[in-house]
């Protein structure tokens, strides 16, 4: 599917993820961008991450607010 | 009697805060509850005119917190239930005439009669969100399924905790089936999925909104209209009852048709 006929229901639903993590952690996007490539590098000495399908969500739960990363690894599924 | 107060916040403006203050007020009223619905818009006082109660304005809040008036003589008693009162904001006055302490001494003593105060909050996040919350037990933010207003919900979430008001819910406004099914708007659970919180009610794109705010007569009271039905659930389910969620349907003619032939 083209990016483009993508239901703009989901597209919604994506960015106001990714502006959700900028306002619950409070970084700016510069600075997510930057914990993002910080984190490559650290977890990339030990493991093969593919840093193109990384994604990132702040999630609120009962009694804390988590940062919730997903790191897959290269060549997995 | 001791009262529960509820804030309907929101942190967008224009999403149905003063809407849902003036049907969930009117239908807590038909449940037989004593009702003050508290206009804390000061400077752009609506929730008279969305009630039809404008022109019976005497005194406002920021008469009683002047101590120009008792409360008792800027209630307004609603002209269709007898346990409804509204107590209008000041027009001519700017959110800092009353402060959250005012408010919240103003809510104890309303309290002493009555079994809900509900509180129609300002948009945005400054003095006037700050007054709206200060007496409050329980808050109730109202937000469209757009981006902007679902995220502006969120940081209100964050700040109403912040200032120990736990546990908020949320009225999910204006939503379209059609749009939904569309995949054309975000859907019921997705935006609760993210803001993760409690849904307390959906209330449905309505043109019968906008005749009925044209008239002064809260949707409520309208036994045909859907939202009018929504707001009534809202109602009975502040009041602790655990009711379904309402079907979102297309009033398309198939789903009229089932409806007519018991399939549905
Ligand atoms: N479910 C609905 N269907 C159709 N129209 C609606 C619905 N809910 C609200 N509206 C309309 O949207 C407009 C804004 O609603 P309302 O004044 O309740 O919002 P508000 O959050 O109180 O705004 P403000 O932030 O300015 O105080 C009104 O014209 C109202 O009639
Ligand atoms: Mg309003």
């Amino acid at each position: 599917m083209k990016s483009d006929d993508k239901k703009s229901k989901s597209v919604a639903k994506e960015r106001l993820q990714f502006v959700l993590v900028q306002d619950r952690v409070k970084l700016t996007p510069d600075e997510m961008d930057a914990m993002r490539d910080e984190l490559i590098e650290v977890l990339s000495k030990y493991i093969d991450v593919d840093s193109q399908k990384i994604e990132m969500d702040v999630r609120r739960e009962d009694d804390m607010t988590a940062l919730v990363a997903n790191f897959p690894l290269k060549g997995s599924k | 009697m001791a009262g529960k107060t509820i804030v309907i916040t929101s942190g967008k403006g224009g999403v149905g805060k003063t809407t849902s203050s003036a049907n969930i007020g009117t239908a807590l009223a038909m449940q037989g509850n004593k009702v003050c619905l508290i206009d804390a818009d000061i400077g752009l006082r609506n929730l008279d005119v969305v009630m039809g109660l404008e022109n019976r304005i005497v005194y406002d809040i920021v008469d009683v917190v002047e101590n120009n008036c008792r409360l008792e003589q800027a209630m307004i008693r609603d002209k269709r239930y007898d346990g409804l009162y509204l107590l209008p904001a000041a027009q001519t006055r700017d959110k800092t005439s009353v402060t959250p302490f005012q408010m919240k001494e103003l809510i104890e003593k309303l309290k002493e009669d009555m079994d809900y105060i509900v509180v129609d909050s300002p948009a945005g996040i400054e003095q006037g969100f700050k007054n709206a919350i200060a007496g409050a037990d329980r808050a109730i933010i109202v937000t469209t399924p757009e981006i902007s207003a679902v995220r502006d919900a969120d940081r209100i979430i964050g700040l109403l905790e912040a200032e120990g008001l736990r546990d908020p819910e949320v009225i999910i406004n204006r939503i379209r089936a059609d749009m939904v099914e569309r995949g054309d708007m975000m859907g019921i659970e997705d935006m609760i999925e993210i803001l993760a919180i409690d849904l307390i009610g959906i209330v449905p794109e309505d043109e019968g909104i906008v005749v009925s705010t044209n008239r002064g007569e809260p949707i409520a009271l309208n036994d045909n209209a859907k939202a009018g039905q929504a707001y009534r659930n809202i109602a009975r389910r502040i009041m602790g009852e655990d009711l379904p969620m309402m079907k979102l349907e297309k009033d398309s003619f198939i789903s009229r048709f089932k409806k007519l032939v018991g399939l549905s």
